[in-house]
């Protein structure tokens, strides 16, 4: 694989897809400078333009027969949380230096929280920020943010375990998902961190969380063998120095930036030295995409439906805030994936299961609501004979096949068609 | 939480189908269209239609042993008392959200299957849907049941449909796999940017696997709008419309749209339909009695409609999920991951009343049902019976079938 490939790739995968222009710069800089660009943010004038909206609590019911209020509470909250969607989807294409915008999606399909059991947005752009904070250092620190954050702790019944009477929820996801892996603990594990992980609660004000000294259960608690009064920090701190721990969070980054076929154990040795005593998420990326594998032409990924829509995005340059509301939202009920509504704890899939039927009737359908409110002056602009060829470009994507090419052909004259067309091409739908 | 539920890593990738698919790209949709709009389903072909219900529904409240002193003992605030549930004997009773499904039982079209699970039950979510959706529970393997069932029958998408827009592992074989049918309509673009878009449908030589993917989703995609989409956007007419009334549930969306292609005799075997939010760690009585009233209320209507057709008639349904429940409740009024539960069958041709033993309550295994019945047994009698096909082929030998079918 070429350079350029071997950049195109850094640039669809490491950033969130390239806006007009950074391919072609970034080619000219070269591989490592620019995966050191990359996961190297400076400051982000893109970012600070999309600042985040303001969550305030919607009136709680006076009472809880009080079916009208409700409903109004239920709708408010409704209405935040598609605020959410949106305004995340805005920041991922107009973030300047997209890294830390594509570790946050990466940690949110990791430690997958869904509002509409959560409800409040409030504390779902909590987890977010926290992730945005955290996502790109020491994964240790992230797990145990993770762990007692508010949303999370609502999600996984973390706030009705207690003394005496624990709710495995949490515990079981924490070491099967987050940190360790099926198969890497028991039953009685589950059980013993469970009741290490008793008596939290969310704080009065609504956004932060503590723990209830008298619901936490004392320990000791024996788990994965090793013995101690746990509390939180404690459990994690065990979980994530376990030997699984790094080979399991190599692996979900590996999955995700690299290829469906897992490391060989060389380089899955290679990724866990890089991850280090300092549990470093960025230098395991680096480690990922410098290695052998991520040149080979195999590894080819399909893109998430929300990678698809924010690639596209970026190269229109169009905030998704201007495209037609119900068309994203359908677009993305049909394909399948909605940034904060993840389908369950384990997230969402990944490889060619996206790719149904009924999602390519989907892609076409949000492409043309996506064109219909975008500026395609690139592809206007040149003269009709080179418009196929333009729409590549813009998209970022290497020539079409000839099949795709002898498609696109008789839209030449109508760009919108022309680009619709192109956004739901299969060379679109993967990271080749 | 919606139904598209496996986690990225155990979820299936059936790379090697994009080969195949890839290989099989030379043939035109128009013509593959033509062929299945001219061969329809002939009459009194068996179709299977599988109801999964993510998260681990609680099988205890669901098919209730409301007069067992132990299941009263274990759950005091989640119990159901005996004159609330609706009384099937045997001790036994539906969860009182389930009275269609009770009319079901009293017409003898509804079969309960007890205590079934697999050997050593796995408690992760994930892991456990695997092993259903793949029938191998000793190790994880690449392909759905159904998808080996395609597999050895022709190698059609169409003949195994999912009603959700991600594919089910259940779907995934290892050259064919199922085809997805949007609830939001197939109506397709038109004019030249349809043209093109069919036209990208085609296979091209020597361009990465799931990129021929892609490129054969489009061209499934048309074969599949020529073959269902009549069926499929007669259920997305304006509510009220044509005196049709708008589906309560997704899951009623999804059967109007499974109920509509059978009667049109699509030539499809099995449909895949799905309801998630059955993971009720805490508040569970309301939650989970909210759920089974909406999928009551959604396979009964799906049922009693079946029933006015002779293509209906034909049509089997199995609702099923990954586990059942801890016995004990938690202190949350809810349940944590258990192990056996119930799996319902029902349609005209079923053989009503229970089938297995229902598991003891006193006798546990660290606090959990000891399954009394292999879930590939009931697939075994779903191929034989309904598909009409060797259960070997698919799950390997040894399988017994269960009585289950009148037919």
């Amino acid at each position: 694989m070429t350079d350029a490939d071997a950049i195109r790739r850094l640039l669809q995968r490491v950033g969130l897809g390239p806006r007009p222009g950074e391919l072609a710069r970034a080619t000219t800089g070269g591989f490592d400078a620019t995966l050191a660009a990359l996961t190297a943010p400076g400051p982000d004038a893109g970012a600070t333009a999309t600042p985040p909206p303001a969550f305030p609590a919607p009136p709680a019911p006076a009472a809880r027969t009080d079916v009208a209020a409700r409903k109004a509470r239920e709708q408010a909250e409704a209405a935040q949380a598609r605020t959410l969607v949106v305004w995340w989807l805005d920041r991922m294409a107009a973030a300047d230096a997209p890294y830390p915008e594509r570790m946050t999606w990466f940690w949110h399909g990791h430690f997958a929280t869904s509002v509409q059991k959560v409800k409040s947005a409030a504390l779902m752009y909590g987890q977010n920020a926290t992730q945005r904070r955290l996502g790109g250092g020491d994964f240790r620190a992230l797990a145990r943010a993770m762990i007692v954050d508010p949303a999370m702790l609502v999600w996984l019944d973390g706030t009705g375990n207690r003394v005496g009477k624990p709710n495995e929820n949490l515990a079981r996801e924490f070491m099967e998902l987050f940190t360790l892996g099926v198969g890497n603990y028991t039953e009685t594990d589950v059980r013993e961190a469970a009741r290490a992980l008793t008596g939290w609660r969310i704080d009065a004000g609504g956004d932060t969380s503590s723990v209830n000294a008298r619901n936490h259960d004392p320990g000791p608690e024996t788990v994965l063998g090793t013995t101690g009064a746990y509390d939180a920090d404690g459990l994690v701190d065990l979980l994530v120095t376990r030997p699984a721990s790094p080979r399991f969070v190599a692996g979900r980054i590996w999955t995700r930036f690299v290829s469906d076929t897992p490391p060989d154990p060389a380089t899955m040795d290679t990724l866990v030295a890089a991850y280090g005593a300092n549990h470093d998420v960025t230098a395991v990326l680096r480690a990922a995409v410098t290695a052998p594998a991520f040149r080979d032409p195999a590894s080819v990924l399909v893109r998430q439906p929300v990678e698809w829509l924010v690639a596209a995005l970026r190269a229109l340059k169009l905030p998704a805030s201007k495209v037609a509301p119900a068309a994203l939202r359908a677009g993305l009920t049909g394909l399948g994936q909605t940034p904060f509504h993840p389908p369950n704890v384990g997230g969402w899939p990944a490889g060619t299961p996206w790719l149904t039927t009924a999602a390519a009737l989907a892609r076409l359908k949000l492409a043309q609501a996506l064109v219909a409110a975008a500026d395609l002056s690139p592809v206007t602009d040149v003269a009709a004979g080179s418009r196929v060829e333009a729409t590549a470009a813009l998209l970022g994507l290497p020539a079409f096949t000839s099949r795709t090419a002898a498609a696109l052909a008789p839209l030449a004259g109508t760009p919108p068609q022309l680009v619709a067309a192109a956004l739901a091409s299969p060379e679109n739908a993967v990271s080749a | 939480m919606n139904a598209l539920t496996l986690s990225r890593r155990r979820f299936l990738t059936y790379s090697g189908a994009a080969a195949a698919v890839a290989a099989a790209g030379g043939i035109g949709w128009k013509e593959l269209a033509d062929r299945t709009r001219t061969d329809p389903l002939p009459p009194g072909t068996g179709v299977l239609v599988t109801v999964t219900l993510y998260g681990g529904n609680d099988g205890l409240n669901t098919v209730v042993p409301a007069a067992d002193p132990a299941y009263q003992s274990a759950r005091p605030d989640l119990a159901y008392a005996e004159h609330e549930v609706l009384d099937l004997g045997e001790g036994l009773g539906l969860n009182p959200g389930m009275a269609g499904l009770k009319a079901s039982w009293d017409a003898g079209t509804l079969a309960v299957v007890r205590g079934v699970s697999y050997p050593q039950p796995d408690h992760s979510h994930f892991r456990s849907m695997d092993i259903w959706q793949t029938a191998t529970p000793d190790h994880p393997v690449n392909t759905g049941w159904i998808g080996r069932w395609l597999d050895g029958n022709g190698r059609d998408p169409l003949k195994a449909i999912s009603l959700d827009p991600v594919l089910p592992p259940m779907l995934a074989g290892a050259t064919t796999a199922g085809a997805a049918l949007p609830l939001s309509g197939l109506a397709l673009t038109k004019g030249a940017l349809g043209t093109a878009f069919a036209a990208m449908g085609g296979a091209s030589d020597g361009e990465p696997g799931p990129q021929a993917v892609a490129a054969r989703s489009i061209t499934d995609l048309h074969r599949t709008v020529a073959t269902l989409g009549p069926a499929v956007d007669a259920t997305t007419a304006a509510p009220g419309a044509g005196g049709k009334k708008a589906a309560t549930s997704q899951l009623a969306a999804q059967l109007d749209v499974v109920a509509r292609c059978v009667e049109m005799g699509a030539p499809s075997r099995v449909y895949s339909a799905s309801v998630g939010g059955f993971d009720t760690h805490a508040d569970e009585r309301s939650t989970q009695q909210r759920l089974l009233t909406e999928v009551d209320a959604a396979v009964s209507g799906f049922l009693t409609r079946m029933a006015g057709t002779d293509r209906g008639r034909h049509v089997v349904l199995m609702a099923y999920s990954e586990f059942g429940r801890r016995v004990a409740a938690n202190a949350n009024e809810g349940t944590d991951h258990g192990t056996a539960g119930p799996v319902l069958v029902a349609g005209a041709g079923v053989k009503g009343g229970f089938v297995g033993e229902q598991p003891s309550l006193t006798d546990l295994d660290d606090g959990d049902l000891k399954p009394t019945t292999d879930f590939r047994d009931v697939y075994a009698t779903m191929l034989s019976g309904v598909l009409g096909s060797d259960p070997a082929q698919v799950l390997g030998p040894g399988r017994s079938t269960l009585p289950l079918l009148s037919t």
